[in-house]
């Protein structure tokens, strides 16, 4: 397979600005078929921003945004629905696109939702809701699938399942990820592709690259690297003093 | 009993209300029963401009409505004015320069009643053909553009995020609203076709938990109110607008008694 073949979405220096403000700009990134690409970055960095320029929701954009595929799925970070619809989960899984009832099912089975399925929307928990956007963002079984903080509000042992599901699913369906994520640790292990965004990019490579970048520590503190001294240690077995990392 | 201009009347009731169920759902979803009295109270102008310039009354009122519609996007997008102010403003000075237009046709004689509240002593055969034509033809543009239409109100970023192209639809829809208050004016008149649009689909929420039943109770709710206005406009001699949105806030109460059962029954 070509490198051309496998892009899925690429942003050229991309921007956009709004009341004369720049949310973010700068930002060049290329989602591939089968990656995870993540972007961190503090609050009001533009990480949602850069997700909305990659998904063409906002128009006049500086930079360029060149996407290959319209099969997309997307788990918006703040989604205001109006609880005068009537609707129910099952409805809400056929949103954009007409689904057989299998496939609805195996989505609501995977993100543990199943027996929600003909329950209000509205009636949900936050938990349970995040866990019916996912089901409803992978079920279209998209090529690029756009996550952002998908799983806030869930429990701790039901945000580990859901990582390594999205990790599962890029794999099994071969779909490029961009994830929107406050949780280092899932970003430094599950993650190809690291963009550190603060406005701008203020760097970008493999969790490893991006962990040892100095602007990195700045903007998480030394225990941002700590978690990726732990991960580190276990897997590769590189030793550390007072949270610094040692190359190998 | 039944005269011939009632039977008329009757099914050209049928059909307005087959096509204002499904499009109030969406009026009340999208909250836009402010936009719909303000194409409705520019209607006005359309109904003059048909006598001045001997027009058909229905295509007349679309192209007014229209052309009001697109006034108002242009408004939003050119002045910091927020959208109810907007609509405030279009729905009242359409009205006023439609009502000075009538005090100088006065050549014409006006049932001025009859353009507010709807007169069914007035719906000719040639109504029927145009409620009947254009409603086929606004439920066949509304099915091609549910989708997109359902996707945007529910989430727009969501709709424009998996390409479903919201901007289109909801231009689209703008147009489906002038087209049903076109063809409704003279069974409800131009004062309550907003009525005939929110209240059966208010009615209609009330007892549905997903929006197919909500767009199927809401056509039967506006069925139901037209057979029992239309009756008892007959037999009170009233209006036969006013006579039918009496009829759907009656059949609106009942449903309200529904909701109370449903939260006793959770109790």
């Amino acid at each position: 397979m070509s490198l051309e073949n496998s892009t899925l979405v690429r942003l050229n220096n991309a921007g956009f600005k709004q009341n004369d403000k720049w949310l973010v700009e700068g930002v060049s990134l290329t989602v591939e078929k089968g990656k995870i690409v993540t972007l961190i970055g503090p609050n009001g960095s533009g990480k949602s921003t850069t997700a909305k320029i990659a998904l063409g929701i906002y128009k006049n954009i500086e930079g360029t945004v060149e996407k290959y595929t319209n099969k997309v799925g997307y788990v918006p970070q703040k989604i205001s629905i109006d609880w005068t619809l009537p609707l129910r989960v099952y409805d809400f899984m056929l949103l954009t696109e007409d689904i057989k009832d299998e496939a609805i099912d195996e989505a609501l089975t995977l993100t543990g939702v199943m027996h929600l399925k003909n329950k209000n929307l509205g009636n949900l928990s936050g938990g349970e809701f995040q866990r019916v956007l996912i089901a409803r963002a992978i079920s279209k079984k998209p090529e690029l699938l756009v996550l952002d903080e998908p799983v806030q509000g869930v429990d701790y042992t039901g945000e580990i399942a859901l990582y390594e599901l999205i990790k599962k699913i890029s794999d099994t369906l071969n779909c490029g990820i961009l994830l929107i994520s406050h949780d280092l640790h899932t970003v430094m292990t599950a993650t190809d592709h690291v963009v550190c965004l603060n406005g701008h990019v203020c760097c970008s490579g493999t969790p490893m690259d991006v962990a040892r970048n100095n602007e990195y520590k700045t903007l998480f503190g030394e225990q941002a690297s700590q978690i990726l001294t732990v991960y580190e240690h276990k897997h590769d077995h590189v030793h550390s003093d007072e949270g610094q990392i040692k190359k190998n | 009993m039944l005269d011939d201009f009632f039977v008329r009347a009757l099914i050209a009731g049928i059909g307005v209300a087959l096509v204002t169920g499904p499009l109030g759902c969406f009026v009340v979803w999208r909250r836009l029963s402010y936009f719909g009295d303000t194409l409705s109270h520019s209607a006005l102008l359309g109904v003059t401009m048909a006598y001045s310039f001997e027009l058909n009354i229905a295509l007349s009122v679309f192209i007014i409505s229209s052309v009001i519609a697109l006034i108002l996007i242009q408004l939003q997008k050119k002045t910091n004015l927020p959208g109810d102010a907007l609509l405030g403003l279009l729905a009242h000075s359409s009205l006023a320069v439609g009502l000075v237009v009538i005090g100088f046709l006065t050549f014409i004689r006006f049932d001025i009643m009859g353009l507010l509240f709807g007169d069914i002593l007035a719906v000719t055969t040639n109504d029927i053909f145009i409620i009947w034509t254009g409603g086929a033809v606004i439920l066949i543009v509304l099915k091609l553009i549910w989708k997109p239409l359902f996707a945007s109100t529910v989430n727009y970023e969501l709709a424009e995020a998996e390409g479903l192209n919201p901007d289109r639809a909801k231009a689209i829809f703008t147009i489906l609203m002038a087209a049903v208050i076109a063809i409704s004016i003279k069974m409800v008149g131009l004062l309550l076709i907003t009525g005939m649009l929110i209240i059966p689909a208010a009615m209609a929420r009330n007892i549905s938990d997903s929006p197919q039943k909500m767009v199927i109770f809401s056509v039967i709710g506006g069925l139901l109110s037209v057979l029992l206005g239309l009756f008892s406009s007959l037999e009170f001699n009233t209006s036969s607008g006013p006579s039918i949105i009496m009829a759907a806030l009656v059949l609106f109460i009942l449903s309200l008694l529904n909701i109370k059962q449903s939260i006793k029954l959770k109790n």
